[in-house]
């Protein structure tokens, strides 16, 4: 019924592979597949840009970037032209090599996250069977780029950031990866692909019963705070701060911050609609054909990237309506409240898949 | 006091601070406050403000100009109460000659005194809500103080630095529009001020950033000079309003109020609630404006006689006193503000001391500083 991509994936390998050395077909694949997900990137970061700043605009009363293009469309694309045409200053202090290196690891860690997950049914970079442990392990490096950039910038305010950071990342890790866990309990696989593949009769948010539940409002939060997004963004706290761990970069450099963060934003809410919503899975509700054979109508993609950007838009939300978190109060969330609620959330649902209580 | 054994412990011990400087250019002073923060990790030690930034002689300035003119200068002390500052000086002119002003000038005055204080509060709260890193309170606040500035601007020709008072009452009659849009603004602002309140007070990370924050009991914020909301949070009774009636408030209904916590969220309640009292004063004198004179008759050139003279009036951050020696001559002899800002900064450190970064900027954001009122 659904569109299979590996139909077409396998096609482009076999023609390859008719025409070149099997070494070459694969040196070629990662061009094209490095140059999708660069594309990719990018533009997340256009439409992202332009939808913060449009939501933001929705939520206080104004009408947001409406000037270039039709709408304002262009907005983002000006933003980025005026970003790379600037001037890149690296501060004389500062280590100059780790200071120049450290937006590029944030952004390639960003990169590389997306690697497993599934868009569709087969358009899957590499559906490696330890998916989702791979995600997690990838995109905790990002906090190595961040307490690189505050140290390497030689700058007090920058240095303050990043050590806020590196708290804040390595704490909300815990409960991000045990909310993951129980996904991956239910499913029994850790591989993307089978996470989907298992939500088939109905997704994880509905077929967990209450610990499911309780682990996706806890990935949401966690994921919120390793995002380092309002209401957590203690890195960053313009009025504390002025910019946190990035205050010393400029042009495309500070770009690279800013779409890595934009990245990951999608990496985060792409594995909650993933792991939770049934990732490029139609809503299927039980017995219901007609219903169910209509919502197979609509491409796997759309889903996924709908699920996905409606994720987004809760965690802009959160963005303009909380006021920031204070950096005691943000760890102590963390370890008395969602590490614990996480624990037992565990054990519950470790109980309800032993004795088969799930659907 | 949150001040426990541990951040004893850390005052006492012999490491290097770490010492940054927060402002003159910094997003969360409100202006070009310096200060000189000592930390150790997140933990404030010391705070050190750095006074002069723009320092501009403003009473020097006021010495070298006439009684009428002087009054002007004052609207770029504390620029978010304009018209209050330019009343005291209005008003100690005023003692000095002895005269009386007429009751229609005394209601304007009122009028528009309040409606200054709800454009201060309506950016205070604004600007509460940045520095705690949420974005939209800016927007919902300047929607309203919009309004007001629309209204100065058609009866005064000016929307912050209105000058719109002289020794005698004011300068012009108000704008025929007035009462008509200041009726639409109060309609509007008593449907908005809930929104206030479901946006940021009832929000549980703002309470938590707030309550038992820079506490200051109300002794200390006697002994520190603290006036405005700021004592007022402490349960200090100190509304010049009240305490001292000019211009006509002694027939204004209205309460004084009083919180009893001394920290960030009764500072933050006190203005608040503060917004509803100035509603009800202007709803009491916006249809009851008596008709008459906007202005007393006076000379061209005001000369006051041998002697000192001395007003305040309640600014939106707290007394404002203008004190003038006069030698008898057409300029005053020695020009003294006795600004609120400056006393209420001086308890900066009692407050944010032991507290965290975020604390700081917390507490600088319900001190509602405004920093050229500061250096002068």
């Amino acid at each position: 019924m659904l569109y299979d991509f590996s139909i077409l994936t396998s096609k482009i390998h076999e023609s390859l592979l008719a025409h070149c050395s099997p070494f070459w077909a694969m040196m070629l694949e990662f061009v094209i597949v490095g140059t999708c997900v660069i594309g990719l990137c990018v533009f997340l970061g256009v439409s992202f840009v332009y939808m913060e700043r449009k939501v933001a605009a929705f939520m206080q009363i104004r009408l947001g970037p409406n000037r270039v293009g039709p709408k304002g469309l262009l907005q983002a694309i000006a933003d980025v032209m005026k970003l790379l045409l600037k001037e890149g200053i690296t501060p004389q202090a500062s280590d100059k090599f780790l200071f120049n290196l450290a937006p590029f690891i944030v952004m390639i860690v960003a990169m590389l996250a997306l690697a497993p997950i599934p868009f569709a049914l087969g358009l899957q970079m590499y559906d490696i069977n330890i998916g989702i442990f791979y995600i997690s392990a990838v995109s905790s490096i990002s906090v190595i780029g961040i307490l690189m950039a505050g140290w390497a910038s030689n700058s007090k305010y920058s240095l303050l950031g990043a050590m806020r950071s590196g708290a804040q990342i390595v704490s909300y890790e815990l409960s991000a990866g045990l909310s993951v866990i129980i996904v991956v309990a239910l499913a029994g696989s850790m591989s993307l692909g089978d996470i989907v593949e298992s939500q088939r009769t109905g997704w994880w948010i509905f077929k967990g019963h209450i610990p499911a539940i309780i682990a996706f409002v806890i990935f949401i939060i966690a994921g919120t705070a390793e995002l380092n997004r309002a209401p957590f963004d203690m890195a960053e706290a313009e009025s504390e701060l002025t910019a946190g761990f990035h205050t010393e970069y400029t042009g495309m450099r500070f770009a690279m911050f800013f779409l890595a963060e934009y990245v990951n934003m999608f990496t985060v809410c792409a594995i909650g609609a993933t792991l939770f919503l049934g990732g490029w899975m139609p809503f299927h509700v039980g017995h219901l054909e007609g219903f169910n054979h209509i919502m197979d109508f609509i491409p796997p993609v759309i889903w996924f990237f709908g699920k996905t950007f409606f994720l987004i838009f809760v965690i802009m939300w959160f963005r303009w309506t909380f006021p920031r978190l204070r950096i005691d109060q943000l760890l102590t969330l963390e370890w008395k409240y969602l590490m614990p609620v996480s624990l037992v959330n565990m054990i519950l649902v470790a109980l309800i898949v032993i004795m088969g209580w799930h659907f | 006091m949150n001040r426990n054994e541990d951040i004893q412990e850390l005052l006492e011990s012999k490491e290097e601070d770490f010492v940054i400087n927060i402002g003159p250019q910094h997003p969360s002073t409100h202006g070009v406050l310096h200060l000189k923060v000592k930390l150790q990790g997140e933990t404030v030690l010391d705070v050190q403000p750095h006074l002069g930034y723009i320092h501009r002689s403003i009473e020097k300035m006021c010495e070298a100009s006439s009684y009428r003119n002087f009054i002007y200068l004052t609207s770029r002390m504390d620029y978010l109460s304009a018209h209050m500052n330019n009343q005291a000086c209005s008003m100690a002119v005023e003692q000095g000659m002895a005269l009386a002003i007429p009751e229609r000038a005394k209601v304007i005055r009122i009028l528009m005194s309040e409606l200054t204080r709800l454009a201060s509060h309506t950016l205070w709260w604004g600007a509460l809500g940045l520095d705690l890193g949420a974005t939209t309170p800016f927007f919902i606040g300047f929607r309203d103080r919009e309004e007001i500035m629309d209204i100065f601007e058609e009866t005064c020709g000016a929307r912050l630095t209105m000058n719109y008072n002289v020794p005698g009452g004011v300068m012009y009659d108000i704008h025929p529009n007035f009462q008509k849009r200041v009726h639409t603004f109060l309609v509007n602002f008593k449907k908005h001020l809930p929104e206030y309140d479901q946006l940021l007070t009832g929000n549980v990370i703002f309470q938590s950033r707030m309550q038992g924050v820079g506490v200051i009991s109300a002794e200390d914020a006697v002994s520190y000079g603290c006036t405005g909301p700021v004592a007022r949070a402490s349960g200090v009774s100190c509304d010049v309003r009240k305490w001292f009636p000019y211009d006509g408030y002694e027939n204004a209904k209205f309460e004084e109020i009083l919180e009893t916590g001394g920290d960030c969220f009764s500072r933050y309640q006190v203005r608040v609630r503060e917004m509803y009292e100035s509603v009800k004063i202007i709803e009491q004198y916006i249809d009851a404006i008596p008709e008459g004179d906007f202005q007393a008759k006076t000379k061209n050139v005001i000369k006051l006689p041998k002697g000192e003279f001395y007003s305040r009036v309640e600014t939106a951050r707290g007394e404002l006193g203008v004190y003038i020696v006069s030698d008898g001559s057409m300029k005053p002899y020695r020009v003294k503000f006795r600004s609120p800002n400056f006393s209420n900064l001086s308890a900066l450190k009692h407050m944010a001391v032991g507290g965290k970064i975020g604390d700081l900027v917390a507490i600088m954001a319900t001190l509602d500083l405004v920093i050229p009122d500061i250096d002068r």
